[in-house]
């Protein structure tokens, strides 16, 4: 009995390896059923979806406007203190003074991606991109000036 | 407690009873991140095993007291990573609990969707790196190819592939990716096909099979007392399933088997998660076809500020029970804020039933109690 038993086992175990192998054996020689894909080598295809968050951009038209008032909403949402405005008056053509925005400071380094600013923004100034090669060789590269130079605010929007 | 885990370098003289102490981890690759257990052996055989933590404590519970009730949800992302969505659901279910917000059905069965497809995916990743635990390097990447089609499916609906942060205090974030129903579909079809795969590659595998057969074997009244739950418990008889006792969004509605196995030992806990899946695909089925039409959030304030009182939801993590705690003053932050995380109580049970077995079944042991360190610690 106890060499019948073991011929069986050897026979199950031999079966059971058999099986899994035929499984790899399969993806080893069709090769178009591979779904591996090579990062750095597939920059050109590599597309990300389109909701994906990798940093915050503040979009800017044609004419370098963009619709942020200083209204803070984003830095009171924000958990970790990611940003930061300041602001400024500026003097409008009718000679009253405007609140407007001096720098809007965003530090990637502490963001979360959490999405929470884009969320509580009333005017859709801000939005997340899905740019996530980050990687640089100074930290303080990451604090960036979301607002491009020169830049004011669009008409209409308040 | 550091005086064990000294060096020995006479060992001529290992203690009474030749004890000898090793570490394992806190970089131990087969730890599952910055687990660090103390193992007294005596020749093979495991004594005694004492779990240090600490190594990656964040202080959650604390950081969470000083977030508003919407800031706080991000956080919680960060505990159990495997399983982000069911966590934010809970605190989102809780904000919601407390300030009687009505969240709208769509939001209801979409959550209920990306919380099973979240329990998919942790699965697979659990049974990747539990066959490489046990040596097997090859299903790994068959776990991953299918959860990488969940990740994708995550990242363009919710913006992100693990800390998604997408469920929000009365209801989502935004509206779900106009492709989300058609990618889940074809999931579903695909998962069908290829789960017969882990079956030949694992399942039936002779050298898996008499590894995890009968080993750290676990009883319903141990489970019961050890505070265990999820598939642990369930693996060991004991019918723990929150979402079955307690319904929460969308699964009153739906039909599905709680799986209980009666073994309880690592063998049992490995059906009880491929079953799951399973189960998880029917709910996924159930729902797809029958999205509501209508809002994806509901009216909120836009300050959100909890009456004063206590408040606990409790909500089924791929791991076992999470159980959310406030105490709130009435302001728009937590008092107090207490996570009862799966994974603590789950860990607490190694010991006791790792002892008296060779250390090549600690691997076996531990992998399938499915320990994920960031939850445990916090």
């Amino acid at each position: 009995m106890f060499l019948k038993d073991y011929i069986s086992d050897v026979y199950n175990g031999v079966t059971s390896l058999l099986k899994g192998m035929r499984k790899t054996g399969y993806y080893f020689t069709h090769s178009k059923e591979i779904i591996t894909e090579q990062y750095p080598d597939n920059r050109a295809t590599l597309k990300l979806a389109d909701r994906f968050k990798g940093e915050v951009v503040m979009p800017h038209d044609e004419q370098n406007e963009h619709t942020c008032t200083g209204c803070t909403a984003c830095e009171l949402a924000c958990p970790n203190g990611t940003i930061k405005i300041i602001t400024k008056f500026e003097m409008t053509p009718e000679g009253k003074k405007k609140k407007a925005i001096d720098s809007f400071i965003y530090r990637l380094e502490m963001c979360t991606l959490c999405n929470l600013c884009v969320a509580a923004c009333p005017s859709d100034a801000i939005k997340m991109a899905p740019n996530f090669e980050h990687s640089v060789f100074d930290r303080s590269k990451l604090t960036k000036i979301l607002n491009k130079p020169g830049s004011k605010i669009k008409e209409g929007v308040e | 407690m550091y005086n064990q885990t000294e060096i020995i370098k006479d060992t001529t003289n290992l203690g009474p009873e030749g004890e000898l102490v090793v570490n394992m981890g806190p970089q131990h690759p087969a730890t599952h991140g910055v687990l660090h257990l103390v193992v007294t052996l005596n020749g093979e055989t495991i004594k005694k095993i004492e779990p240090h933590l600490g190594y990656i404590h964040r202080s959650i519970e604390k950081m969470c007291e000083s977030l508003t009730y919407r800031q706080f949800i991000y956080v919680t992302s960060r505990m159990d990573y495997l399983s982000s969505h069911i966590n934010n659901t809970a605190c989102a279910l809780l904000v919601e609990k407390g300030m009687q917000i009505e969240v709208p059905e769509r939001a209801k069965v979409v959550r209920t969707i990306l919380n099973e497809l979240t329990r998919i995916a942790s699965h697979e990743l659990w049974i990747g790196a539990m066959a490489m635990d046990l040596g097997a390097f090859t299903p790994f990447f068959y776990a991953f190819r299918e959860r990488e089609m969940i990740t994708d499916i995550m990242e363009e609906t919710c913006g992100a592939r693990l800390t998604m942060n997408y469920i929000v205090p009365g209801g989502l974030m935004y509206d779900i990716h106009p492709d989300f129903q058609t990618k889940v579909k074809a999931f579903v079809k695909q998962f069908k096909e290829k789960v017969t795969e882990y079956e030949d590659l694992v399942t039936g595998n002779v050298i898996f099979q008499s590894r995890t057969k009968g080993v750290g074997v676990l009883t319903a009244e141990d489970a019961i007392s050890y505070g265990c739950s999820g598939p642990v418990a369930r693996a060991s008889g004991v019918s723990c399933d929150i979402r079955k006792i307690a319904p929460y969004d969308a699964y009153d509605r739906v039909e599905f088997d709680e799986i209980v196995e009666t073994a309880g030992d690592s063998f049992a806990r490995y059906i009880v998660r491929v079953k799951e899946m399973n189960q998880s695909i029917h709910i996924i089925e159930q729902l797809i076809d029958n999205i509501p039409e209508g809002d994806f959030v509901g009216k909120t304030k836009n300050v959100l500020k909890l009456a004063k009182g206590e408040f606990y939801q409790r909500v089924e993590t791929a791991r076992g029970e999470l159980g959310v705690y406030i105490v709130s003053e009435g302001g728009t932050t937590p008092y107090r804020i207490k996570f009862r995380s799966p994974g603590f109580s789950n860990l607490s049970v190694l010991d006791h039933i790792a002892k008296g077995s060779k250390i090549g079944d600690l691997m076996a042991t531990m992998g399938t109690l499915d320990l994920v360190i960031p939850d445990i610690d916090r």
